[in-house]
């Protein structure tokens, strides 16, 4: 139950952050940080999966009609959902016992680093590429997905930061 | 059968994962076609209704532009009415109502633009009316200052449009002083800068000359103002030119959406073995 709620507070706010708030901040004309991504990174490990790839399915083509754009997000957003467990397994060295245990503020900072950016650093590469849907212009995929990964690991930081510091 | 079960109980997360994916790239390859872009699509109840409260409150902050705007297409119209009635004696303008002479081949309705994007390769632009407001697709969006888009798909209250700024645009436009014409596509890079292909070379081109539409499609009345030529590229007997927009797409609010009251007429010439 408790954990209902977590993933609802997780959820809606994050969606509406992305498409009313994130959506519009067009730093330098064109870089938007994506912190919906957030969701993947939070969300409580687990062994039994459908419900959370599924979740990340919706959350990713939820924003996918408020911002017009086919399912790119569904799409990107469900594949780093569906390798989190790998990177999870490849970072933190965990087994499946300790998922339920786990906590990313016990982990130290270095691995949780990595782990935060290389999940941001895919899911943005898919997300522009599928937004781009050619090879013309693939410079701009690699231009884009490096400005906003940067904006969006720095959200993903401080916003981390400000919320541990109020517990 | 039991290998078959076992395959999918080992696999079953990636299957799934498959399956939504599939979903995914399904609707992902129907937005990127003009006419099947209908299953995702802000242009309805929820995001709709939603876009719209919240552009309630962010129109606040171009007020400002938005009425100079406005102001400056008033004066612009005002000028053309007094040129109109200062053409000479009231004898000399024939007032006739007659249903024959007098062809009227377009009709204005103002709309509002309720959420609008310029950063993507794709861009779109949600419409505060909908079908019941007479809105359907394929209909002209442009504002005082040139065009905008094509409409796309409407539910009853909202409808969808096709910016200009989209890899899948293309507009028939042509110059001004001459009547050679050409598709407007844009290329996906600058916002504010679209491309014009297929200019035949005859054409006798000049950097800041005006493009405007072409009437030759069923969409655009003729004559609406695009954006003057910025830089022509003349490579392997191709001229690409590229096209200074008039209008700032980045901040765009009201605007006007064009019926073409003879489409039909103009359509069941154009392929007749089509009904």
């Amino acid at each position: 139950m408790n954990r209902a709620i977590y993933v609802l507070f997780l959820f809606f706010p994050l969606l509406f952050l992305q498409v009313f708030v994130f959506n519009n901040v067009l730093f330098l004309g064109h870089i938007n940080p994506y912190v919906y991504i957030a969701f993947v990174i939070f969300y409580p490990l687990k062994k039994e999966r459908y419900l959370f790839l599924f979740l990340s399915f919706l959350l990713g083509l939820s924003i996918d009609y408020f911002s017009d754009s086919g399912g790119i997000n569904a799409f990107s957003l469900l594949f780093v959902a569906y390798i989190r467990l790998f990177l999870v397994r490849v970072i933190f060295k965990k087994t499946e016992q300790d998922y339920l245990l786990f906590n990313l503020q016990q982990e130290p900072f270095g691995k949780v680093f990595n782990y935060v950016i290389t999940l941001i650093v895919i899911h943005h590469f898919i997300l522009f590429s599928l937004a781009n849907f050619s090879f013309q212009n693939f410079s701009s995929v690699f231009t884009n997905t490096l400005y906003s990964s940067v904006f969006t690991s720095v959200l993903f930081f401080i916003g981390t930061y400000i919320i541990r510091k109020k517990k | 059968m039991q290998q078959l079960i076992y395959f999918f109980q080992k696999y079953r997360y990636f299957l799934f994962f498959a399956l939504l994916e599939f979903i995914a790239l399904f609707l992902i390859i129907n937005n990127n076609t003009f006419h099947k872009s209908k299953f995702i699509s802000s242009a309805n109840g929820v995001t709709g209704g939603l876009y719209e409260n919240f552009s309630k409150l962010s129109d606040y902050f171009n007020l400002k532009t938005q009425n100079e705007e406005l102001a400056s297409e008033n004066e612009k119209l005002k000028n053309l009415l007094e040129k109109y009635n200062s053409t000479g004696d009231s004898i000399l303008t024939n007032f006739v109502v007659d249903t024959v002479q007098y062809n009227q081949k377009y009709t204005y309705a103002k709309a509002k633009i309720i959420r609008h994007s310029y950063h993507l390769p794709n861009n779109y632009l949600t419409l505060n009316k909908g079908i019941s407001h007479g809105v359907k697709k394929e209909m002209a969006v442009i504002n005082s200052k040139g065009i905008i888009g094509i409409t796309e798909n409407s539910n009853s209250k909202y409808t969808r449009v096709q910016s200009i700024l989209n890899s899948n645009s293309k507009i028939n436009a042509r110059l001004k002083n001459s009547n050679h014409f050409g598709s407007l596509e844009w290329n996906g890079k600058e916002y504010n800068i679209v491309q014009l292909h297929d200019i035949p070379r005859q054409a006798n081109l000049k950097i800041g000359d005006t493009i405007i539409t072409d009437g030759k499609s069923t969409i655009f009345p003729e004559g609406i103002l695009i954006g003057t030529i910025k830089n022509i590229d003349t490579q392997n007997n191709k001229n690409l030119i590229d096209i200074k927009l008039f209008n700032d797409m980045s901040n765009l609010a009201h605007v006007y959406v064009v019926t073409h009251l003879d489409k039909k007429e103009i359509n069941s010439l154009n392929n007749p073995t089509n009904e």
